[in-house]
């Protein structure tokens, strides 16, 4: 299978290649992308996978934009063989159009790519859906955010900015289900993998199941400020109903960040407020709970081309008393608080040809870990060669990265980009 | 856009200075303060702003070639003092529409951003270690930022018919990798021409070098600048084209507005 791709891959690459000054140039449009072959196993047996190979794909990505004096347009796409799921796919990532209303306001509607927030990997007061699947199976880090169908009104105002985001469709995050990647389903009480398959109910009305983003910013010499709201869904299950599907419950969001330089790097301290709309007195054990989250993080050049980057994390249940009492019996207690840390170390080298990283989730509250050793490697301008591992740990088979235990796996992708 | 070159290929010129030039020759009776002010103000503060585009060329030491093309823009809030810049990559491939941008200070910490495109991430960049290669080439990001003059040293070591010969010594030298560097300023035009960096043992390791003047809009003007690191043969050639001064840039250009949604108007 690997050999297959990696001979496919090569060969459309090449063609790719010797082909590329001509059709390039007489096209109306940028047309760039790349070429990838990747490949992953697990580092054990899943009982609860007939497969030890999760990853096995040859992507295509084509990306088209065009700018006119009015408007500014961009379409990126990729096209897949899944060897994983045996399956041609295809993956719309951005299909949106770009432009200037008047001077003070950028609007930006289709298809779209969304990120906010200060974490590194972490997420609070981001809110746009993100694809764990992609992140835990070795796919290059920037699948980690999926894409949203929305539009995007930015404001720019003496005082401060605001983007407002309305999605008239709920997305959710593309998450752990069982296919490719086992967990832990509460509502049954075991791991779970390919054989059952998470089945989930989700808001399906448009307008109805809109989702509203909201973040109000200011830059303060160099001290960048932010407000955030969001009104929409869990973006992942918050809940089950009583056939054991996953839910998205109602969800508020109110947040704030600050980021800045602090001593000799960068700090940032971010806090939300998750208000479980359906279950605001915490009492319903099928709907999660609200929570108060916190974050806090530092990144400094401790050396040259050696950088290193902390975080706290922190997810406080709001109502766990509440919670205690209404936790039906046999069902799993989660604790009031959980405790994350992480640290991230990248070390550049050879000309900064050579990247080396390892980002580690370490949760002692939950006695689980979660660690991601990447080196990366480009060959040429054009070419890039990944290897990677995604090594979950726990003592739990219940906690968020202890239930990932059996899927931890090693990975290579290959990257042409032309 | 001699600003434009030392952006890209010097940094330092000094402004410090303050004793009495020794002139050897004793033909001219600058201080090495005016020196240096003079070849600051040529480098790095000429026009309101500017724009060039910029082609990098790294070869490493087996002669492998690799490029980085962008466009670079940058504006002063005022002489001498606090300057952005915005820098627009348009290759290799990976880094398409990946933008960086910077809030040079004096005095203190400089604020960096990247814009990563694929994930619509803006991210802030610690900036202690302003001496670490800038996206791979033999130049430093202290040369994209610029080397603060008060961080050096300088001393008139020699002047000769066509040149100011300065040795610059860092203030705190824990905090760079040369013992010193000597610096070639052309007493036409005050441009540095040539910067020579040395080890603790004086070994010469990393050499700077204009290798094509042109006068623009009045203002002599690096168009090509060479970096060579002499330990590992690696060095790396930028070419300056389409430069222009007094493009009257807007400041709100340097914002995350411009991150997110690159200017077109301002990245012709």
């Amino acid at each position: 299978m690997r050999k297959i791709v990696f001979v496919l891959c090569l060969l459309f690459t090449t063609a790719v290649e010797s082909h590329a000054k001509d059709w390039r140039d007489g096209l109306p449009f940028n047309l760039h992308g790349f070429v990838e072959g990747g490949f992953g196993i697990r580092t054990q047996n899943d009982p609860n996978q007939s497969h030890d190979v999760n990853y096995a794909e040859l992507r295509l990505q084509l990306e088209a934009s065009k700018a006119l004096d009015w408007a500014e347009f961009k379409f990126r796409l990729d096209l897949f063989r899944d060897e994983a799921l045996h399956e041609f796919n295809a993956d719309l990532r951005e299909a949106h159009v770009l432009f200037t209303p008047g001077d003070f306001v950028d609007l930006k509607i289709g298809r779209q790519i969304l990120t906010w927030g200060t974490g590194d990997l972490v997420f609070l007061n981001d809110l746009f859906p993100k694809d764990f699947q992609s992140f835990f199976i070795g796919r290059e880090e920037s699948y980690l955010k999926a894409p949203s169908n929305s539009v995007k009104s930015s404001f720019y105002f003496d005082f401060f900015n605001l983007d407002l985001v309305w999605n008239p469709l709920f997305n959710s995050d593309r998450f752990v289900n069982g296919e490719r990647l086992s967990f832990f389903n509460p509502f049954l009480g075991r791991k779970t993998g390919e054989r059952e398959e998470l089945s989930s109910r989700e808001p399906e009305g448009i307008l109805k199941d809109s989702e509203i983003h909201l973040r109000a910013f200011k830059n303060v010499k160099g001290y960048e400020l932010a407000l955030y709201g969001y009104y929409g869904f869990f973006k992942n299950p918050g809940g089950f109903n009583l056939a054991g599907e996953a839910t998205f419950p109602r969800l508020a969001v109110y947040g704030a960040s600050v980021r800045g330089n602090v001593m000799k790097g960068i700090g940032n301290i971010e806090i939300a407020y998750y208000d479980s709309l359906k279950d605001q007195s915490g009492t319903n054990p099928l709907i999660n709970n609200s929570q108060f989250r916190f974050l806090a993080g530092y990144a400094q050049e401790l050396a040259t081309d050696f950088n290193i980057g902390l975080q706290y994390y922190l997810e406080h249940m709001i109502h766990h008393d509440r919670f205690m009492q209404n936790l039906p019996p046999g069902a799993f207690a989660q604790d009031e608080n959980r405790h994350t840390l992480t640290v991230r170390l990248t070390q550049l080298l050879l000309q900064q040809n050579l990247s080396l990283s390892l980002f580690t989730f370490y949760v002692p509250s939950d006695g689980d870990a979660y660690l991601r050793p990447i080196v990366h490697y480009k060959v040429s301008d054009s070419w890039s060669a990944t290897v990677g591992a995604n090594i979950f740990t726990g003592d739990n088979q219940t906690t968020f990265f202890g239930q990932l235990e059996d899927n931890s796996n090693v990975y290579a992708r290959v990257r042409y980009s032309y | 856009m001699r600003k434009l070159f030392l952006i890209l290929g010097w940094m330092t010129l000094g402004w410090i200075g303050g004793q009495a030039a020794e002139s050897p020759a004793g033909e001219q009776s600058l201080s090495v303060q005016e020196i240096v002010d003079r070849s600051n103000l040529a480098a790095y503060y000429e026009g309101k702003d500017g724009r060039s585009h910029v082609n990098m060329t790294i070869t490493d030491s087996q002669g492998r070639t690799r490029e980085r093309r962008f466009i670079i823009l940058r504006r002063d809030d005022k002489d001498g003092g606090e300057q952005k810049f915005y820098v627009n990559f348009s290759r290799p491939s990976d880094v398409r529409n990946t933008v960086f941008m910077v809030w040079k200070h004096i005095g203190k910490n400089d604020d960096r951003w990247l814009y990563l495109p694929a994930l619509d991430l803006v991210k802030r960049i610690a900036a202690s270690d302003k001496r670490t290669s800038f996206v791979g080439s033999h130049f430093f990001y202290e040369d994209v930022s610029g080397r603060n003059p008060a961080d050096d040293t300088h001393e008139l070591t020699e002047t000769t018919a066509q040149y100011y010969v300065l040795k610059n010594t860092p203030k705190n030298p824990d905090e760079v990798e040369f013992a010193y560097y000597m610096l070639w300023i052309d007493k036409t035009h005050f441009l540095p021409i040539k910067a020579e960096y040395y080890d603790n043992n004086k070994n010469k390791y990393r050499m700077v070098e204009a290798l094509e003047v042109k006068t623009i809009q009045g203002h002599p003007t690096v168009t090509q600048a060479r970096v060579t690191d002499l330990k590992s043969g690696g060095h790396t050639v930028s070419v300056f084209s389409k430069i222009q001064y007094d493009l009257e840039i807007p400041e709100s250009i340097f914002t995350e507005r411009y991150l997110r949604r690159a200017p077109r108007r301002w990245l012709k």
